[in-house]
Parts: C-alpha cells; structure tokens; sequence
C-alpha cells in the first residue's frame, strides 16, 4: 500500500498556517526518500483540530491534529506516513486522533450534504465519481422536468439560504413559465456571521452543487447557471473555478452534457462585500452590473428575475442537497427531521467555543444538546451566557431557551430565526446592550438605503440604543426604541431592516435581565451608576 | 497623457474589450480593473462608462455602493479586521482597538509610510478560529494583539525587501 497524505487546503487550515504544514511534510518526505502522495482535501469540519493531517491506512484514514508546521519533523520521526494501521495506533505520537471516522464529533453527526466533505479531493472528477457523485445527475436524466421537480417537492426540501421556502414549490413556478432563457443562480453570498457551511461545501465538495445546479437546470429547462460568490471567500473562489474547470473538461458541463443532448453553461460571478447582496433580489440586480438595491415583489424571481426572465436562486445547502436527494431518493431525505422541517441542516457551532465546526444533523436536536455534545464549553472557560442564532438578524437566546428543538417552527414560535443554521456563543462577558447597538450599526452600514424604514431607523437606533446605554431617560427611551422596532419590522421592504430587530429586542431584553440581577446581587449598583462606569 | 496613463489606458480598454460582452459585466471589470490597479483610478471610469453605454455617474454609483472597490491608492498592504459577531465573541474588540492604535489610524486610513491601510469587514466565514483578519487574499485565524504585531512587522520587512 503506498504512503497517502491528506492535508486540507481549505480557509480554515490555511488561516492556521496550513500551507507551510503541507510544504515541511513534502519537504521531509524528499529529504527522507519516501515516496508519499500528498493529497490536498477539503475540511471534515472540525475546526479545533486543523490542521488536521490525514493518513490512508489498511484501517481507513488517521488522523493527526492540530498540527503546526513545527510538529512535522516528529511526525516523520515517528514514521507517521505507515500505511500499516498497527504501527501507527503502537507509535502514540501526542497529535495522534485514531481513525478520523471513529472520531465522536464526527461519527455523532448524519451527514448526507457533508458525506464527502475531506474525503474526497475537491476538485478531482474521478474521485468525485468513485465517491457516488453524479448519481444524481445521472437520476435526473432519466426524468422529464417534471419528474424532476415532483421528486424535490416530495423530499419537503425547503430553502437553506434561511427563508426557508420550499424548494419544490419555487421550481414549479419557474418550470411553469413558458419563456425560452431562463436561469439558475446560486446564491453563495454568505454573510451570516457564524457561518460557514456554504464555504465548507465549496472548497470541500464543489461538485456537489456543481451537479445540483445542473439538475435545477434540467428541472426548470435552464441552460445557464450562475453561482454568485462573495468577495471575503477568495480560497472558496479558486476551488470552484478548478471544478468547474475540470467539469468542463470532462463535458459534465456545456454543450450536450455526456452526449445527453441537454446543455448546462456555469460560471462563478464574485460579490463585493455588500451583505445585502444576500437577499435575493438584490443579488440579481448586484448580477446584472448594478447597485444592490432590493426589488419590490411580486413580481417573483422564479417568474421575472434575472435580466427579467425567470429564474431560481437557491442557497449552496439547498442545491448540494439536491444532488443528493436524486441520488438516493426523496422518501430517504424525508425520513430525516421533524415536522415541516425536513433533512438535515449543517449547525455551524462558532464564536467562543472550545470546538467549533460543522455539525450536519437532522432537524429536532435542542440547542442545548446540541452545544453540550460537540462545543465542550466556551474558549475563555467562562459559562456560556446568550447565543446568537441565524446570523447577525436572529435572536441573541438566554438560558432558558435553550432547550427549543431546532427547527424552523419551534424558532418561530419562541421569537427567534434558524437562519442558515449559524451558532455565536458568547459568554458571560458579553455586554449585551452593546451588541444590540452594533445591530443597529450594522443594519445601518449595510442596508441599501431603498426603504426608509432600514435606511432612517437604523440610524436613529443606533443613537436610541446609546442614550440608554447612558441612562438617559431609559424607561421612555425604551418605549421608543421598541416603537422603532415595531415600524422596521412592519414596514421594511426585505428582511434587512424587518429583522433587524429581532437581535436588538431579544438582547436589550437579556440586558434589562442582567442588569436587574447585578442590581440584586450587588446592591450599590444602580441602572445610572452602571452607566456611569461605562462612560 | 505621460507614458505611464497611456498604459494604464491600454490596459482598462484590454479588460473591457474581454469582458463586455458578458452579460452583466459591469462588475467583473471592475474587478478586474482593481485587480489590475489596486483600486479603480478616477480616469478609468468615463471609459468603462462609454462601453457600458452609461454615465460616469452611473458607474460611480455602482463603485461607492460596494465596500470591496476603492477609488482611491492604499497602501503596500490592506489589513481587513472582521468586525462581526462571531469574532467579537473571541475578542474581536479588543483586536480592533489595539490595531487602531498601535497602527495610529483609524479604518480607512492608511500608516504614514503607506505601508498598511486599514479596513474593517463583516465576516470571513472562519468563525470557529476568530479573531480574524485578512492580508490581500490570505485569511489568517486566531489572532491575538501580538499575533497581529507579528504580522504588521512582517509586512514592513517584506515591503523593505522588495523595494
């Protein structure tokens, strides 16, 4: 059996000195005349271990981690490139993690959309193939459109972009328009703090939702595809590009895909830093050469979106679990989750946690079980104290609400979002007024300024936030800035300024909690004098 | 015009006549122009607005919309910050302030020696390993205030030996 090293080349491994880690393993491999294939992977998602370096043994893979550049010299000292699983598990080497599936982070998880996710290499074809890949695709083929849609329908996949409209329905929309140009357009604008999903399934497994876009393209009757990329994922930005380089070549894109008469022409489009650009409609005016301002709807994107005609934007999550669902059936994907909330979601546990990373379950599991099986308490070893869910437009949650299942109804129904499946932890520290007030800050430096509502109120919050913060005329100043919420959430053309809210409420609420606390625990501190020490 | 800006011309008429016909092309030649340049020189804009059949106005409009285009020069270097949530819970804060102030300026500027310009971002989608920054293209994770010095003093001594 031949030495075969996996080292990942993915944001996360790079920004931990990833790169010098593969550069000394290929350097001592030559300097000790081994011959040893280095394979650069996508992550597996356990972002506490990268550097995670793999090695293929008679057992299945290895795993050593976190591995610094400096740790290399060892590695080879203790012959750690053995293909031999008995020599390896007998040298103890301190990085060494066993069988990297026998890792509990991992082997906790279902993983369907993730299922290749560092297995494979990200933008080898044949890998890709021997991994099941283009199943699916080759699934669709033997449909018609609507055979196609029908089977999306039944497997209750809804948007993972966080909307979480159903994919099916969408679909059907822009297949029942009887127009000749129609599109389909990945949103891959990631802005969510807290998550990255989307990036680990592009730089792990491009060709996932290079076939899902494909049969979206197949479903609809769309010959061109767009995936618009955000500027902050640069690394994301070459590995697609070599995918679909490499799909090309191999005529899974193009002209008469695999000699099937049906033509699908993709190409990545990058964003420039504009958080707004998520939302739907602006994207497609941010895709056709334009300032990202929101649209008005109706009319729909699937019936007039890009360059007027229609098309279906999804989320990466949502296109990846496509491939799948065609792959393996939509009774299987059903199977998973609770209620309307089926599948699984990729939770992206992050912020100030011991080990963050990507967890891919089924819908259902509580936030609490969920951070106490995987997260193992905060980085700072102070007790987690609120939570962030669904990115910087979701609820910050206290203690007691922790125990909500998680999914898109139970969210809903306690104030809160799912979102994209993002988790911030913060803990005690935190000074919860001073994050509603970034709310507001944030909502006001990225909104499109369309709506009067996001554009004024957010400013005007930012300033009602501070004056309360000072303890100015707290309790009037509370009256108005919950009016203010009302107005954005009523009035607000998109989810940027309707949302809002939703951070800023939840965390002046928690910080009116924490504050009485202190009050009571340490009587000499008022609201006032509390304020005084800030300034 | 000197020989430099006639340059500089060739080489935007270059970007726009590869990229025109592309629909929606305003934004990838941008991009390309930035990339070429650093940043979108005032004298591009009339000849990306003649072959996008708009107004400079126009073309201006869609630049200052995004916060990833600039108009202006920065310095060697643009060191981004993330200045969201997720980082801000592993002390991201606190890395913003010692930046500022051991660089001596504030976001958008740039050091004395023009060495790094300083711009903050929201999110670089490694939330697990904050507090982030971003050097060019390279992310870098978990970065401490003498993490952060490390890297500046790394820049100003690669500046010096490239020059």
């Amino acid at each position: 059996m031949q030495r075969t090293i996996y080292v990942p080349r993915d944001t996360t491994t790079l920004s931990l000195d990833g790169e010098q880690v593969a550069t000394n393993i290929s350097k001592d491999a030559a300097r000790s005349n081994q011959a040893v294939t280095l394979i650069r992977n996508g992550s597996r998602g356990m972002f506490w271990l990268e550097p995670l370096v793999e090695v293929a043994t008679d057992q299945g893979r290895v795993a050593y981690g976190p591995v610094t550049p400096e740790d290399v010299e060892s590695l080879f000292a203790a012959d750690f490139s053995n293909p031999s699983f008995a020599q390896q598990s007998a040298q103890q080497h301190p990085l060494y993690l066993g069988l990297t599936e026998e890792i509990p982070y991992l082997k906790k998880q279902q993983r369907l959309s993730f299922a290749r996710a560092g297995i494979i290499d990200p933008v080898n074809i044949d890998d890709y193939i021997a991994h099941a890949g283009f199943k699916g695709l080759a699934k669709a083929m033997q449909l018609n459109a609507q055979g196609i849609v029908d089977e999306i329908s039944a497997s209750g996949l809804r948007g993972r972009g966080g909307a979480a409209f159903p994919t099916g329905i969408k679909w059907q929309t822009a297949l029942n328009c009887p127009v000749q140009q129609k599109y389909i357009v990945c949103n891959a604008d990631e802005g969510d703090s807290g998550t990255f999903a989307d990036r680990l399934l592009m730089e792990a497994d491009p060709l996932m939702l290079v076939e899902g876009m494909i049969i979206a393209g197949l479903a609809v009757g769309a010959d061109q595809g767009y995936i618009y990329l955000r500027s902050e994922y640069p690394q994301a930005l070459l590995i697609l590009n070599e995918a679909i380089a490499n799909a090309y070549a191999r005529n899974f894109l193009g002209e008469n895909i695999c000699g099937s008469q049906r033509s699908f022409n993709l190409e990545v489009r990058l964003g420039a830093g504009a958080y707004i650009c998520g939302e739907e409609t602006s994207l497609l005016e941010s895709l056709e050469g334009k300032r990202g301002l929101v649209r008005s709807k109706p009319p729909l994107p699937a019936i007039a979106g890009l360059f007027g005609q229609p098309t279906v934007v999804n989320n990466v999550l949502s296109l990846a679990a496509v491939a799948h669902i065609l792959a393996d059936g939509a009774t299987l994907y059903a199977n998973y989750g609770m209620g309307k909330s089926k599948g699984t979601l990729p939770f992206q546990i992050a912020g100030n946690v011991k080990r963050g990373g990507l967890v891919e379950l089924a819908f259902g599991t509580t936030l609490r079980d969920l951070l106490d099986d995987f997260a193992q308490g905060t980085a700072s070893n102070r007790p987690m104290h609120s939570i962030q869910v669904g990115g910087p437009l979701g609820a910050y949650l206290t203690p007691q609400q922790w125990d909500t299942p998680l999914d898109y109804e139970s969210f809903a129904a306690i104030g809160a979002v799912l979102g994209h499946g993002g988790i911030v932890v913060f803990d005690d520290k935190v000074d919860l007024a001073e994050q509603a007030s970034f709310s507001m800050e944030f909502c006001a430096e990225e909104s499109c300024g369309k709506c009067t509502p996001c554009r004024i109120g957010s400013v005007r919050g930012t300033e009602v936030i501070e004056k309360i913060r000072n303890g100015e005329n707290v309790a009037d100043n509370l009256v108005l800035l919950d009016d203010l919420c009302e107005t954005m959430i009523d009035m607000s053309l998109c989810a940027m300024g309707g949302m809002t809210p939703f951070p800023v409420q939840s965390a002046i609420k928690a910080y009116r909690a924490q504050l009485l606390t202190n009050h009571q625990s340490e009587p000499h501190l008022s609201i006032d004098q509390h304020s005084a020490e800030r300034a | 015009m000197d020989a430099t800006s006639v340059r500089a011309s060739e080489t935007t008429q270059a970007i726009i006549a590869q990229l025109k016909d592309k629909p929606g092309a305003l934004l990838p030649i941008l991009h390309q122009v930035q990339h070429q340049f650093g940043y979108i020189p005032a004298n591009t804009i009339p000849m990306i607005a003649d072959a996008m059949q708009q107004t400079a106005a126009e073309i201006h409009g869609v630049i200052s919309f995004y916060r990833h285009f600039h108009t202006t020069q920065a310095g060697s270097h643009r060191v981004e910050i993330c200045r969201a949530e997720a980082c801000q819970a592993r002390g991201g804060r606190q890395l913003e302030s010692h930046a500022k102030q051991s660089l001596d300026i504030d976001y958008h500027q740039t050091t004395t020696d023009r060495n790094i310009t300083l711009d903050p971002v929201y999110c670089l989608g490694n939330c697990a390993c904050g507090p982030n920054i971003r050097v060019g293209d390279k992310i870098i994770g978990r970065v401490s205030s003498e993490k952060f010095d490390r890297i500046v003093k790394d820049l100003s001594t690669a500046t010096v030996q490239i020059q």
